[in-house]
């Protein structure tokens, strides 16, 4: 039960911090219709999180004696308890490392949403349907952005350069398989990851050719931390800090 | 007693036809495709309702007015449901509620299978202006002011517009 709890944890907070680090963006896209796109799509993904912790507190309820719930899994856990990978975590830089962290992240999760849908766990699987419409829309959205930044102009080429130089060693986090992972995996309710990183990297190559940019070398050094475990990059604090500064600070306050 | 509960649903049916969507005003819940059954154990009336996206903000306050709706009809023992499985679809929008969304100013989804396109940079979707009419319109963006809009603009009367994109 431990590991489906984690892995569902994982789930959720890979969606709650991306979907936070989006919202980051309301108010400040590089136009309007930009700004509401990145605010949807942040939108989306703390809605998927939601459902995630919302199953997960089920989880801990009918196993533990805790009052667990949604909001005390959000709010409540520091950052060495939260599972979510490395590459959702990092700072949002300018627009081109936004979306390139948007198109890498997307891809992996269509892949993953793809076959969570035939989970055995009956919840875990009908999230991931749901899931999966929205995140189709999100890898579209985000794949035209790498076109047109990659293909663009010198200075949007430059800029997506640099991002693909800043996220590049986050992603092979995404396909090693943690243990809670490859429990979920072997239980037939969660993915194996190490399987999806053939139409990951496909998607990748493809993208980024028609966006005119060099596909980064595969190397070891392509895992720089592993958040799945709990082991973040520096950001994941800050993040917290102001997420839940209000409900430790007045704790129980609601809207 | 099978008569008697196929006549209490129906009734719980006709209430809930007037809870509409807080974001879209002019659609009830049945309009929209996201009430799902009704099911009556006893004295309790369990709601089954699926959400349009994850993060729609509407559905708590959906759940919200189906329960003051109900309750101002006499029902006490109410019991709300979300299922997510089978996904909700656009293709679940009654003709009516079509009708009505054009006429609310939203360019009501087209079928699925027409012209749910995920190809890169995709245009010629024709939708058609709520206002003019005219085919003659472009996209935008993929996202409008809701999760479950798109904003477009019609070339021949100028206006921009949403479209309930198809899902
Ligand atoms: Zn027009």
């Amino acid at each position: 039960m431990k590991e489906r709890i984690n892995y569902t944890i994982h789930l959720a907070d890979n969606a709650l911090i991306l979907g936070h680090r989006n919202s980051e963006w309301t108010g400040f896209g590089p136009i309007i219709e930009q700004d509401i796109a990145i605010s949807n799509i942040a939108l989306d993904l703390i809605g998927q999180a939601r459902n995630f912790y919302q199953y997960a507190a089920t989880l801990i309820s009918n196993s533990t004696a805790e009052p667990v719930t949604e909001d005390t899994l959000a709010y409540l856990r520091d950052a060495k308890d939260f599972l979510n990978c490395s590459l959702v975590e990092q700072t949002n830089g300018d627009w081109a490392k936004t979306i390139l962290r948007q198109f890498f992240f997307s891809a992996y999760q269509f892949y993953l949403y793809q076959h969570l849908q035939n989970s055995n766990d009956e919840k875990l699987a009908a999230i991931a349907e749901k899931s999966l419409k929205e995140v189709t829309y999100h890898l579209r959205w985000s794949s035209e952005w790498v076109i047109r930044l990659g293909d663009g102009t010198e200075e949007s080429n430059k800029r997506i350069l640099t991002a693909v130089d800043d996220l590049w060693i986050c992603t092979g986090e995404l396909f090693e398989a943690t243990g809670f992972e490859q429990t979920a995996a072997n239980k037939g309710y969660g993915v194996d990851v190490s399987l999806l990183k053939s139409d990951w990297m496909q998607k990748v190559r493809d993208i980024f050719e028609e966006a005119t940019l060099p596909l980064p070398v595969e190397t070891e050094s392509q895992v720089k931390w592993f958040g799945k475990e709990g082991k973040h990059s520096e950001h994941l604090g800050y993040i917290l800090a102001e997420m839940q500064f209000l409900q430790r600070t007045y704790p129980n306050s609601e809207w | 007693m099978i008569d008697e509960e196929k006549i209490s649903v129906k009734k719980i049916r006709e209430i809930l036809e007037s809870v509409n969507d807080p974001e879209v005003p002019v659609l009830s819940i049945i309009d929209l495709g996201i009430l799902r059954d009704v099911i009556i154990n006893d004295d309790e009336i369990e709601i089954l309702i699926t959400p349009t996206y994850s993060g729609c903000p509407a559905i708590d306050m959906i759940s919200m007015n189906i329960k003051l709706a109900l309750i101002e009809n006499g029902h006490k023992k109410i019991k709300i449901t979300s299922v997510l499985s089978p996904a909700w679809t656009t293709d679940w929008m009654s003709e009516e509620g079509k009708q009505k969304l054009k006429a609310f100013g939203i360019a009501p989804p087209t079928l699925k299978q027409q012209i749910c396109h995920t190809e890169l940079f995709h245009e010629g979707e024709a939708i058609q202006c709520p206002r003019c009419n005219s085919y003659h319109t472009k996209l935008i963006s993929q996202f409008g002011s809701t999760a479950c809009k798109a904003l477009y603009v019609c070339e021949t009367c100028k206006e921009p517009f949403d479209y309930f994109k198809c899902h």
